[in-house]
């Protein structure tokens, strides 16, 4: 055990682990309208929209994250319209890249814990709004929206995990995140399991911290049964 | 479409063994999974609070930290840990391990570690009688565990085994870092080569979007299967 090589990584890890958050919060942030959205799309009545949403969610959940960012870093730039549009400025830059592949990946998987949270509402939380005369969309606002948030945390959570282990694929698009600088680390001081201990240990703490947020949340927001 | 004809001018037989590949490893990987479950299930149901803790550091670390983190573990530090084990040995050559089972080690306790969560939550809500009624009528724990209790779990299990399946296939694209020449790696190849990486990727989230379609197919039959009685 080299434990000189842990003391002196780690402020390196803590400093690419302010990378790591920026790409998680910002995928999460975006990630969450869209799968808002999606969510709404996939319980409209309306066939074609409903299959459209049915297909994003399942293009994302089918295939490998590490597909979607090469596609969307390396395989976009190719087509030289894009190239030409102010599309380019961001899609050059690997940490939009990542970005938007993270956030496209969230919203599908966040579109189908919000859609099933929405159709576990029981139709009478809905019919007792319209008795009192709410109008549809105060009833989908202030009603539905509050219960179905409540109703998907847990799984939420899951998916917020999943997503924070999901930003260590921005390494292999040359960006510097935790897992990036653990492996170059790793690279040049053939040293692996040392760093892979302070590495997994910082992602153990973000692991545990999430956990712990979502679990306050629900004890908060739990309603009576 | 010349880009995938079979053959020395495109791809597609390239594709085609790349694919094999990663049906390969997921499936090694699987029962590498299995394997780790099968020791850490029980950990994990002991009444001994210290097995308890061992069976729990493993599924959390392992769930809790990035898969890319634990390959490149395997990847850098694996052949250092056989090298050591050899030299007790006596045996002070250099080693190298295959790439096919670095990854199918590193894929295959992640995926142990989401197996164990899966039959653990399994047994625990197979009724108690069941167990109890097993042993008033004399059977062995072997015959205990085999004729009773696994059946039944298999049942409650493999929904969520095909979760697990799911993941493990996608994972799998995340081993080629270190080289092994799967759907990931060959398409890589490929469009380093042509300069056509748009059309390549594609391809390949193709063809996971087909190998997941078509494992989800089979294992609804084995649900069924498994569920007949019900």
């Amino acid at each position: 055990m080299d434990f000189d090589l842990m003391i002196t990584s780690l402020p390196k890890l803590l400093g690419a682990t302010v990378v790591t958050l920026k790409l998680l919060s910002a995928s999460l942030f975006l990630g969450l309208f869209l799968g808002l959205f999606f969510a709404i799309l996939r319980l409209n009545k309306n066939i074609f929209i409903n299959k459209f949403a049915y297909g994003y969610s399942y293009i994302f959940r089918g295939t490998p994250l590490l597909v979607q960012i090469f596609i969307i870093y390396f395989g976009l730039g190719q087509i030289e319209y894009l190239r030409t549009t102010f599309l380019w400025a961001i899609l050059k830059e690997p940490y939009w890249c990542a970005i938007i592949a993270f956030t496209l990946n969230t919203g599908a998987y966040t579109s189908e814990i919000l859609r099933s949270a929405f159709q576990t509402i029981k139709p009478g939380i809905v019919e007792a709004g319209k008795s009192l005369g709410i109008s549809n969309k105060i009833i989908f606002y202030k009603i539905q929206i509050p219960i179905a948030i409540r109703q998907s945390l847990p799984a939420y959570g899951n998916e917020i995990i999943l997503m924070m282990k999901g930003t260590s694929l921005a390494s292999t698009v040359t960006l510097m995140d935790l897992t990036g600088v653990a492996k170059y680390i790793i690279s040049t001081t053939f040293k692996p399991i040392e760093v892979f201990i302070v590495a997994g240990g910082i992602y153990l703490f973000m692991t545990f911290i999430i956990h712990n947020v979502i679990k306050y949340l629900e004890k908060k927001y739990s309603f009576q049964q | 479409m010349e880009l995938l004809a079979f053959g020395k001018t495109g791809w597609g037989d390239e594709l085609f063994y790349a694919t094999l590949m990663t049906i390969a490893v997921s499936i090694t990987a699987m029962f590498v999974g299995f394997f780790f479950a099968l020791i850490f299930t029980p950990l994990k149901l002991s009444k001994y609070k210290t097995l308890n803790l061992v069976g729990n550091f493993y599924t959390t670390v392992i769930r809790g930290v990035p898969e890319l983190l634990v390959i490149y573990l395997f990847f850098f530090g694996g052949s250092g840990a056989i090298m050591y084990v050899a030299s007790i040995f006596g045996y002070y050559e250099y080693i190298e391990i295959n790439a096919f089972i670095t990854g199918s080690m590193a894929i295959g306790i992640i995926s142990g570690a989401y197996s164990t969560e899966v039959f653990r939550g399994a047994i625990q809500s197979i009724d108690k009688g069941q167990f109890e009624a097993a042993k008033v009528l004399g059977i062995n724990k072997f015959g205990q565990f085999y004729k009773i209790i696994l059946p039944q779990m298999l049942r409650l299990a493999i929904p969520n085994l095909s979760n697990v399946w799911q993941i493990t296939l996608k994972d799998t694209s995340l081993i080629s870092v270190t080289g092994l020449v799967e759907i990931m790696r060959q398409s890589y190849i490929a469009a380093g080569s042509t300069r056509d990486p748009l059309f390549f990727y594609s391809f390949a989230a193709v063809l996971y979007l087909f190998l997941t379609y078509v494992s989800m197919k089979l294992i609804n039959k084995l649900e069924v299967k498994y569920s007949r009685g019900y």
